[in-house]
Protein backbone atom coordinates (compact mmCIF):
# COMPACT_ATOMS: atom_id res chain seq x y z
CA UNK A 1 0.00 0.00 0.00
CA UNK A 2 1.50 3.34 -1.00
CA UNK A 3 1.22 6.36 1.39
CA UNK A 4 -1.38 8.04 -0.83
CA UNK A 5 -3.65 5.01 -0.49
CA UNK A 6 -3.19 4.99 3.26
CA UNK A 7 -4.16 8.67 3.46
CA UNK A 8 -7.22 8.15 1.24
CA UNK A 9 -8.31 5.14 3.29
CA UNK A 10 -7.87 7.12 6.54
CA UNK A 11 -9.96 9.97 5.07
CA UNK A 12 -12.75 7.50 4.25
CA UNK A 13 -12.63 6.15 7.80
CA UNK A 14 -12.77 9.64 9.30
CA UNK A 15 -15.56 10.64 6.92
CA UNK A 16 -17.67 7.63 7.87
CA UNK A 17 -17.18 8.45 11.55
CA UNK A 18 -18.18 12.07 10.89
CA UNK A 19 -21.37 10.94 9.13
CA UNK A 20 -22.56 8.71 11.99
CA UNK A 21 -21.65 11.22 14.71
CA UNK A 22 -23.57 14.06 13.03
CA UNK A 23 -27.07 14.02 14.50
CA UNK A 24 -28.87 16.76 12.58
CA UNK A 25 -30.23 15.25 9.30
CA UNK A 26 -29.57 18.40 7.27
CA UNK A 27 -25.92 18.60 8.31
CA UNK A 28 -25.65 14.84 7.96
CA UNK A 29 -26.70 15.07 4.31
CA UNK A 30 -23.89 17.51 3.58
CA UNK A 31 -21.32 15.52 5.56
CA UNK A 32 -22.39 12.37 3.70
CA UNK A 33 -21.71 14.22 0.43
CA UNK A 34 -18.18 15.01 1.58
CA UNK A 35 -17.76 11.39 2.67
CA UNK A 36 -18.74 10.36 -0.87
CA UNK A 37 -16.03 12.60 -2.27
CA UNK A 38 -13.48 10.94 0.04
CA UNK A 39 -14.67 7.56 -1.28
CA UNK A 40 -14.22 8.83 -4.85
CA UNK A 41 -10.65 9.89 -4.05
CA UNK A 42 -9.96 6.42 -2.64
CA UNK A 43 -11.31 4.81 -5.81
CA UNK A 44 -9.13 7.01 -8.02
CA UNK A 45 -6.10 6.16 -5.89
CA UNK A 46 -6.95 2.45 -6.22
CA UNK A 47 -7.13 2.91 -10.03
CA UNK A 48 -10.88 2.52 -10.46
CA UNK A 49 -11.78 5.79 -12.25
CA UNK A 50 -15.02 4.34 -13.67
CA UNK A 51 -16.41 3.71 -10.22
CA UNK A 52 -15.07 7.04 -8.92
CA UNK A 53 -16.95 8.94 -11.63
CA UNK A 54 -20.28 7.40 -10.65
CA UNK A 55 -19.52 7.86 -6.95
CA UNK A 56 -18.85 11.59 -7.41
CA UNK A 57 -22.13 12.28 -9.15
CA UNK A 58 -24.25 9.97 -7.02
CA UNK A 59 -22.86 11.19 -3.71
CA UNK A 60 -22.71 14.89 -4.54
CA UNK A 61 -25.90 15.33 -6.57
CA UNK A 62 -28.30 12.41 -6.67
CA UNK A 63 -28.49 11.23 -3.08
CA UNK A 64 -28.32 14.72 -1.43
CA UNK A 65 -31.07 15.85 -3.79
CA UNK A 66 -33.41 13.05 -2.76
CA UNK A 67 -32.59 13.47 0.93
CA UNK A 68 -32.95 17.26 0.84
CA UNK A 69 -36.34 17.17 -0.90
CA UNK A 70 -37.54 14.63 1.66
CA UNK A 71 -36.25 16.84 4.49
CA UNK A 72 -37.92 19.92 3.01
CA UNK A 73 -41.22 18.04 2.80
CA UNK A 74 -40.96 16.84 6.38
CA UNK A 75 -40.02 20.30 7.62
CA UNK A 76 -43.04 21.82 5.93
CA UNK A 77 -45.37 19.24 7.42
CA UNK A 78 -43.91 19.87 10.87
CA UNK A 79 -44.28 23.67 10.74
CA UNK A 80 -47.89 23.36 9.56
CA UNK A 81 -48.91 21.29 12.58
CA UNK B 1 -26.79 -6.96 25.88
CA UNK B 2 -28.05 -7.90 22.43
CA UNK B 3 -25.72 -5.30 20.94
CA UNK B 4 -22.76 -6.71 22.91
CA UNK B 5 -23.39 -10.25 21.67
CA UNK B 6 -23.87 -9.21 18.05
CA UNK B 7 -20.81 -6.93 18.20
CA UNK B 8 -18.62 -9.78 19.46
CA UNK B 9 -20.00 -12.24 16.87
CA UNK B 10 -19.57 -9.71 14.04
CA UNK B 11 -16.07 -8.85 15.29
CA UNK B 12 -15.00 -12.50 15.34
CA UNK B 13 -16.46 -13.15 11.88
CA UNK B 14 -14.81 -9.99 10.54
CA UNK B 15 -11.43 -10.95 12.02
CA UNK B 16 -11.74 -14.44 10.58
CA UNK B 17 -12.65 -13.07 7.15
CA UNK B 18 -9.89 -10.43 7.08
CA UNK B 19 -7.24 -12.94 8.16
CA UNK B 20 -8.07 -15.03 5.07
CA UNK B 21 -7.76 -12.18 2.58
CA UNK B 22 -4.97 -12.13 0.06
CA UNK B 23 -2.32 -9.39 0.28
CA UNK B 24 -3.35 -5.82 -0.61
CA UNK B 25 -3.33 -5.24 -4.36
CA UNK B 26 -2.65 -8.91 -5.09
CA UNK B 27 -5.24 -9.73 -7.74
CA UNK B 28 -5.53 -13.19 -9.20
CA UNK B 29 -9.06 -13.34 -10.56
CA UNK B 30 -8.65 -15.55 -13.57
CA UNK B 31 -11.68 -14.23 -15.48
CA UNK B 32 -10.44 -10.64 -15.14
CA UNK B 33 -6.94 -11.52 -16.35
CA UNK B 34 -8.33 -13.34 -19.40
CA UNK B 35 -10.62 -10.43 -20.30
CA UNK B 36 -7.77 -7.93 -19.92
CA UNK B 37 -5.87 -10.00 -22.45
CA UNK B 38 -8.55 -10.60 -25.07
CA UNK B 39 -11.08 -7.71 -24.82
CA UNK B 40 -9.05 -5.23 -26.85
CA UNK B 41 -8.48 -7.75 -29.62
CA UNK B 42 -11.98 -9.22 -29.67
CA UNK B 43 -14.07 -6.06 -29.27
CA UNK B 44 -11.80 -3.20 -30.47
CA UNK B 45 -12.58 -1.03 -27.42
CA UNK B 46 -9.89 0.34 -25.12
CA UNK B 47 -11.98 0.40 -21.92
CA UNK B 48 -12.29 -3.23 -20.87
CA UNK B 49 -14.90 -2.30 -18.25
CA UNK B 50 -17.21 -1.09 -21.04
CA UNK B 51 -16.58 -4.28 -23.02
CA UNK B 52 -17.63 -6.34 -19.99
CA UNK B 53 -20.66 -4.20 -19.12
CA UNK B 54 -22.08 -3.79 -22.62
CA UNK B 55 -20.93 -6.97 -24.31
CA UNK B 56 -19.57 -9.94 -22.38
CA UNK B 57 -22.06 -9.26 -19.58
CA UNK B 58 -24.52 -7.26 -21.66
CA UNK B 59 -27.45 -9.36 -20.46
CA UNK B 60 -26.76 -8.45 -16.83
CA UNK B 61 -26.75 -4.78 -17.79
CA UNK B 62 -30.13 -5.26 -19.48
CA UNK B 63 -31.39 -6.42 -16.10
CA UNK B 64 -29.82 -3.40 -14.38
CA UNK B 65 -31.38 -1.08 -16.92
CA UNK B 66 -34.80 -2.53 -16.23
CA UNK B 67 -34.34 -2.41 -12.45
CA UNK B 68 -33.74 1.32 -12.83
CA UNK B 69 -36.62 1.63 -15.28
CA UNK B 70 -39.09 -0.12 -13.00
CA UNK B 71 -37.89 1.85 -9.96
CA UNK B 72 -38.49 5.14 -11.76
CA UNK B 73 -41.80 3.83 -13.10
CA UNK B 74 -42.83 2.91 -9.56
CA UNK B 75 -42.02 6.38 -8.24
CA UNK B 76 -43.91 8.00 -11.11
CA UNK B 77 -46.94 5.74 -10.54
CA UNK B 78 -47.01 6.55 -6.83
CA UNK B 79 -46.35 10.28 -6.97
CA UNK B 80 -47.52 11.60 -10.32
CA UNK B 81 -50.70 13.63 -10.30
CA UNK B 82 -52.35 15.54 -13.11
CA UNK B 83 -51.31 19.14 -12.57
CA UNK B 84 -51.77 22.21 -14.65
CA UNK B 85 -48.50 23.24 -16.27
CA UNK B 86 -49.44 26.92 -16.46
CA UNK B 87 -49.78 27.23 -12.72
CA UNK B 88 -46.34 26.03 -11.87
CA UNK B 89 -45.11 27.47 -8.59
CA UNK B 90 -42.57 30.24 -8.83
CA UNK B 91 -39.52 30.21 -6.62
CA UNK B 92 -36.57 32.51 -6.42
CA UNK B 93 -32.92 31.71 -6.00
CA UNK B 94 -32.00 34.19 -3.31
CA UNK B 95 -28.23 33.85 -3.26
CA UNK B 96 -26.38 35.64 -6.05
CA UNK B 97 -23.35 33.43 -5.52
CA UNK B 98 -25.38 30.23 -5.97
CA UNK B 99 -27.10 31.63 -9.03
CA UNK B 100 -23.92 32.83 -10.73
CA UNK B 101 -21.80 29.79 -9.94
CA UNK B 102 -24.64 27.36 -10.65
CA UNK B 103 -25.51 28.85 -14.02
CA UNK B 104 -21.83 28.93 -14.96
CA UNK B 105 -21.58 25.19 -14.15
CA UNK B 106 -24.71 23.98 -16.00
CA UNK B 107 -23.28 23.92 -19.52
CA UNK B 108 -19.84 22.50 -18.57
CA UNK B 109 -21.48 19.73 -16.55
CA UNK B 110 -23.84 18.79 -19.40
CA UNK B 111 -20.96 18.78 -21.90
CA UNK B 112 -18.83 16.75 -19.48
CA UNK B 113 -21.67 14.23 -19.15
CA UNK B 114 -21.99 13.94 -22.92
CA UNK B 115 -18.22 13.48 -23.18
CA UNK B 116 -18.22 10.72 -20.56
CA UNK B 117 -21.02 8.98 -22.48
CA UNK B 118 -19.45 9.43 -25.92
CA UNK B 119 -16.00 8.20 -24.86
CA UNK B 120 -17.30 5.67 -22.36
CA UNK B 121 -15.89 2.65 -24.17
CA UNK B 122 -12.52 4.27 -24.96
CA UNK B 123 -11.60 6.01 -21.70
CA UNK B 124 -12.94 5.62 -18.15
CA UNK B 125 -16.64 6.37 -18.11
CA UNK B 126 -19.70 4.99 -19.81
CA UNK B 127 -23.43 5.28 -20.16
CA UNK B 128 -24.24 5.03 -16.47
CA UNK B 129 -21.68 7.53 -15.21
CA UNK B 130 -22.19 9.94 -18.10
CA UNK B 131 -25.96 9.65 -17.85
CA UNK B 132 -25.90 10.60 -14.18
CA UNK B 133 -23.54 13.52 -14.89
CA UNK B 134 -25.83 14.69 -17.70
CA UNK B 135 -28.84 14.61 -15.40
CA UNK B 136 -26.85 16.35 -12.66
CA UNK B 137 -26.08 19.21 -15.04
CA UNK B 138 -29.78 19.73 -15.69
CA UNK B 139 -30.66 19.38 -12.00
CA UNK B 140 -28.14 22.16 -11.32
CA UNK B 141 -30.48 24.32 -13.34
CA UNK B 142 -33.04 23.89 -10.56
CA UNK B 143 -30.51 24.87 -7.90
CA UNK B 144 -29.33 27.91 -9.84
CA UNK B 145 -32.31 29.04 -11.91
CA UNK B 146 -35.34 27.85 -9.96
CA UNK B 147 -38.09 25.30 -10.51
CA UNK B 148 -39.69 26.89 -13.57
CA UNK B 149 -36.39 27.05 -15.46
CA UNK B 150 -35.69 23.40 -14.66
CA UNK B 151 -39.12 22.25 -15.82
CA UNK B 152 -38.96 24.40 -18.95
CA UNK B 153 -35.62 22.86 -19.92
CA UNK B 154 -36.81 19.28 -19.32
CA UNK B 155 -40.38 18.90 -20.68
CA UNK B 156 -42.21 15.94 -19.18
CA UNK B 157 -43.16 14.36 -22.49
CA UNK B 158 -39.61 14.53 -23.81
CA UNK B 159 -38.12 12.99 -20.65
CA UNK B 160 -40.77 10.25 -20.60
CA UNK B 161 -39.98 9.51 -24.23
CA UNK B 162 -36.23 9.45 -23.56
CA UNK B 163 -36.68 7.07 -20.63
CA UNK B 164 -38.73 4.64 -22.70
CA UNK B 165 -36.41 4.92 -25.69
CA UNK B 166 -33.37 4.24 -23.52
CA UNK B 167 -34.72 1.16 -21.78
CA UNK B 168 -36.55 -0.14 -24.85
CA UNK B 169 -33.62 0.66 -27.15
CA UNK B 170 -31.31 -1.56 -25.12
CA UNK B 171 -33.68 -4.50 -25.47
CA UNK B 172 -34.25 -3.65 -29.14
CA UNK B 173 -30.53 -4.01 -29.89
CA UNK B 174 -30.72 -7.47 -28.35
CA UNK B 175 -33.76 -8.40 -30.44
CA UNK B 176 -32.04 -7.01 -33.54
CA UNK B 177 -29.15 -9.42 -33.07
CA UNK B 178 -31.71 -12.26 -32.77
CA UNK B 179 -33.25 -11.11 -36.07
CA UNK B 180 -29.79 -11.08 -37.61
CA UNK B 181 -29.63 -14.79 -36.85
CA UNK B 182 -27.37 -14.61 -33.82
CA UNK B 183 -27.71 -14.91 -30.04
CA UNK B 184 -29.55 -12.31 -27.93
CA UNK B 185 -27.28 -9.26 -27.47
CA UNK B 186 -24.50 -10.91 -29.48
CA UNK B 187 -22.23 -8.27 -31.01
CA UNK B 188 -23.22 -8.61 -34.66
CA UNK B 189 -22.20 -5.38 -36.39
CA UNK B 190 -18.72 -4.50 -37.60
CA UNK B 191 -16.20 -3.70 -34.91
CA UNK B 192 -14.60 -0.69 -36.60
CA UNK B 193 -11.11 0.68 -35.99
CA UNK B 194 -9.78 0.17 -32.50
CA UNK B 195 -9.71 3.31 -30.37
CA UNK B 196 -12.13 5.38 -32.48
CA UNK B 197 -15.68 6.41 -31.59
CA UNK B 198 -17.03 3.97 -34.19
CA UNK B 199 -15.30 0.98 -32.59
CA UNK B 200 -16.98 -1.81 -30.66
CA UNK B 201 -19.98 -2.83 -32.78
CA UNK B 202 -23.09 -2.77 -30.59
CA UNK B 203 -21.19 -1.42 -27.55
CA UNK B 204 -21.70 2.29 -28.51
CA UNK B 205 -25.41 1.66 -29.13
CA UNK B 206 -25.99 -0.06 -25.80
CA UNK B 207 -23.85 2.60 -24.13
CA UNK B 208 -25.99 5.41 -25.57
CA UNK B 209 -29.23 3.58 -24.72
CA UNK B 210 -28.33 3.16 -21.08
CA UNK B 211 -27.07 6.76 -20.88
CA UNK B 212 -30.48 7.91 -22.12
CA UNK B 213 -32.32 5.66 -19.68
CA UNK B 214 -30.19 6.72 -16.70
CA UNK B 215 -30.26 10.47 -17.42
CA UNK B 216 -34.00 10.52 -18.13
CA UNK B 217 -34.71 8.29 -15.14
CA UNK B 218 -32.90 10.57 -12.73
CA UNK B 219 -34.56 13.69 -14.14
CA UNK B 220 -38.01 12.06 -13.89
CA UNK B 221 -37.26 11.14 -10.30
CA UNK B 222 -36.38 14.79 -9.60
CA UNK B 223 -39.58 15.99 -11.29
CA UNK B 224 -41.71 13.78 -9.08
CA UNK B 225 -39.83 14.58 -5.88
CA UNK B 226 -39.83 18.32 -6.58
CA UNK B 227 -43.54 18.33 -7.34
CA UNK B 228 -44.11 16.83 -3.91
CA UNK B 229 -42.22 19.69 -2.31
CA UNK B 230 -43.24 22.59 -4.55
CA UNK B 231 -47.01 22.15 -4.59
CA UNK B 232 -48.80 22.90 -1.37
CA UNK B 233 -51.56 20.46 -0.67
Amino acid sequence: MIPLQVVALALVGLGALAVVTTRDPLRQTLVAGLYGLALAVLMVVLQAPDVALSEIVVSSVASPFILLTALAKLQRRRTRK
Amino acid sequence: MLFGVSAVVTGVLLGWGVSGLQAFGDFNGEYGQILNGVAGRERHVTNVVAAVVFDYRGFDTLGEDFILFSAVLGVALLLREARDDRERPRDEVRSDAVRAFGLAMVAPTVVFGLYIVAHGYLTPGGGFQGGVALAAGLILLYAAGGYRAFRAATPHRLVDLAEGTGAGGYAAVGVASLVAGSLFLQNVIGLGTKGTLAAGGTIPLLNAASALAVAAGLILLCHEFLEEVMYEE
